[in-house]
């Protein structure tokens, strides 16, 4: 089975601390990691070629410092990566880094499975999944927790939904986004994250894509961010309880009553 | 599709996609109607629902009470569980055929699933999330305010030469009209797809948890534990409560990563994202991650031994004492209230 995991290089969040004025979390530094939801998409890929052979190529778009993740993609086991990387596809949205990682995957050639994080944790849109699966024309599942059959030319997955989930058949060439249930991943064996070192990582440009320069890049993109601003600041008093329990308890309820919050 | 001035004017009326469920048409369809007829009051358009489903009983005409003028009905028993490509198949004609200016779909997993699909499919500009939506009156152009990187930027975005323009609406944040059973609106059947076309997934089977407390989307209340549950059991007290307030139960990634809850109910950067009207946190210190999937509930009600955590300070409400004490009597208070 050939699988492509699609992966991006994201701020970290670990270093932030919430602001006493807004109290709203505030980032600190632009360490880059790679999306918490790729690790488990990884996993899962690498998983499925232990089960059944074939490959596992990692694909990312993003400017060169992200070939580090993709590093960490190899060390972990996928056996090649690619970086879309140029100028021209700065500033893509959603729409345009699909039809961007859409082009790659046909480049790439006899693709049966893409594997994606249910979503990147700095945009949180959860839109490059389908996007890529539309512009391929090719069956989707998001959420997915669990793969339960992989059979020829078939692929049995479990999707997680708000009240619980669905087993869905999809026919490959299939696409699917996974949740955190979905696996455990596995921590990098010293060995092979020196090995995946010397791995070699190309760069694609949108010509090694055959990509229209009129479907990348800002220009390309459909929407348009006119303005960000903080969000409203919280109400910043606390009201503190404390005391024995049943006091503490008649406190917090009467609270409750008097806020309308039961 | 990327329109030209001359094409645009071809673009009219307000969409919504409902959401229905075994039948029932859930808040959240209600929810988009609520904020379509806002729009559509201001651009002096018309607002259409469409209605995917099987077994639709009175949901069009419920629809209707709530604010839509017409309603887009297909049938076919294939739509009793949520299918993206049948679904998106029937979506693209519909839009091709009658050139929605403006489409809302909700931001629950299946139109976060669904609308991605359409939009990639059709060529059009997508916000997710959508939290806050303005119009030009004059052009038609929507204004979409959506948070990003965890809620700690608003960020607004517009699609200017694209229509439809499409954004999926959080649940919970817009407010549903009062619907009125005297108001009168059009049904419009639309053909399903031939039950040979190709493409089309298989859906085996659809599982309910018998639980009601996972639903953390639909939930006005969350109780939330952490770490200082310290086991299934902990998570029990939780269940109780939430049972006896009406609410749902979430918790910390610690938490079900230890094994004593499901994954369903984790809240966070690697869970699900919550908009609630009280979030109540118990024994959760409140790690960064966890703070981004909660933040933006309206109400944050803490419950800890230690008042010096992240999640007491953030809190609206914060109780300083020992939960497994502190929730018992909460219950029995509102017990007592009922009695008295």
């Amino acid at each position: 089975m050939k699988i492509v995991v699609c992966v991006k290089q994201v701020p970290a969040t670990t270093d932030a601390k919430i602001d006493p004025e807004t109290k709203r979390i505030i980032r600190e530094g632009t360490k880059a990691v790679l999306n918490p939801f790729d690790l488990y998409a990884l996993e899962e890929a690498i998983r499925i070629r232990e089960l059944v052979g074939g490959e596992v190529i990692a694909l990312s778009m993003g400017p060169e410092s992200a070939k580090n993740v993709l590093t960490e993609a190899l060390s972990m086991g996928a056996d090649r990566a690619f970086l879309l990387c140029g100028r021209e596809f700065a500033g893509s949205d959603t729409w345009a880094t699909s039809y961007a990682l859409a082009k790659a995957i046909e480049i790439v050639g006899g693709v049966d499975l893409i594997l994606c994080g249910k979503q990147a944790i700095d945009g949180d849109t959860a839109q490059v999944g389908p996007g890529i699966a539309a512009k391929l024309n090719i069956m989707q599942a998001a959420n997915v927790m669990q793969v339960d059959e992989i059979e020829n030319g078939t692929l049995t997955v479990r999707r997680m939904n708000e009240r619980g989930y669905d087993v869905v058949r999809l026919q490959t060439p299939a696409l699917i986004t996974v949740v955190k249930d979905i696996n455990v991943p596995r921590i990098p064996t010293l060995r092979r994250a020196r090995e995946a070192r010397r791995i070699e990582i190309p760069i694609w440009t949108y010509k090694d894509i055959g990509a229209d320069p009129d479907k990348i890049g800002l220009a390309a993109s459909p929407t348009r961010v006119v303005r960000t601003e903080p969000p409203a600041i919280r109400n910043t008093d606390t009201l503190t309880i404390s005391g024995a329990p049943a006091e503490a308890a008649k406190l917090l309820v009467g609270e409750m009553l008097a806020r309308g919050l039961l | 599709m990327k329109v030209n001035e001359y094409e645009k004017k071809e673009y009219r009326n307000i969409w919504t996609i409902s959401e229905i469920l075994g039948g029932e048409v859930l808040p959240v369809s209600f929810e988009l109607l609520g904020i379509a007829r806002e729009l559509a009051a201001k651009r002096a358009c018309e607002v259409w629902t469409v209605v995917l489903g099987s077994g639709l009983g009175g949901a069009a005409e419920s629809l209707i009470s709530y604010g839509a003028d017409r309603v887009i009905l297909v049938e076919d028993p294939r739509l009793g569980a949520f299918n993206d490509e049948l679904e998106c198949h029937i979506l693209e004609r519909l839009t091709a055929k009658y050139r929605p200016e403006i489409m809302l779909g909700a931001a629950t997993n299946r139109g976060r699933a669904l609308i991605p699909r359409l939009a990639g499919k059709i060529g059009a500009g997508l916000t997710a999330d959508c939290t806050a939506l303005a119009i030009d009156p004059e052009t038609g152009e929507l204004l979409q305010t959506r948070p990003a990187f965890g809620g700690n930027i608003m960020a607004t975005i517009r699609s200017v030469e694209y229509r439809p323009q499409m954004a999926t609406v959080r649940p919970k944040v817009m407010r549903a009209p009062v619907p009125d059973l005297n108001r009168t609106g059009e049904i419009i059947r639309e053909e399903t797809v031939p039950e040979d076309a190709a493409g089309i997934k298989e859906i085996l089977r659809v599982v309910e948890r018998k639980e009601s407390s996972v639903n953390l989307s639909e939930a006005k209340i969350i109780v939330a534990g952490g770490r200082a549950m310290g086991g299934p059991a902990g998570f029990q007290l939780l269940e109780d409560f939430a049972k006896r307030i009406g609410g749902a139960v979430g918790a910390s990634r610690a938490a079900v990563d230890n094994g004593w809850i499901g994954y369903p109910h984790q809240v966070g950067q690697t869970g699900a994202t919550v908009q609630a009207d009280v979030y109540i946190a118990c024994g959760i210190s409140g790690q960064i991650q966890h703070l981004i999937g909660m933040q933006s509930c309206k109400t944050i009600i803490a419950i800890d031994v230690d008042d010096t955590t992240p999640m007491m300070k953030l809190a609206d409400i914060a109780v300083k004492g020992d939960l497994f004490e502190i929730i018992p009597s909460v219950i029995n208070e509102l017990d007592e209230r009922v009695r008295a």
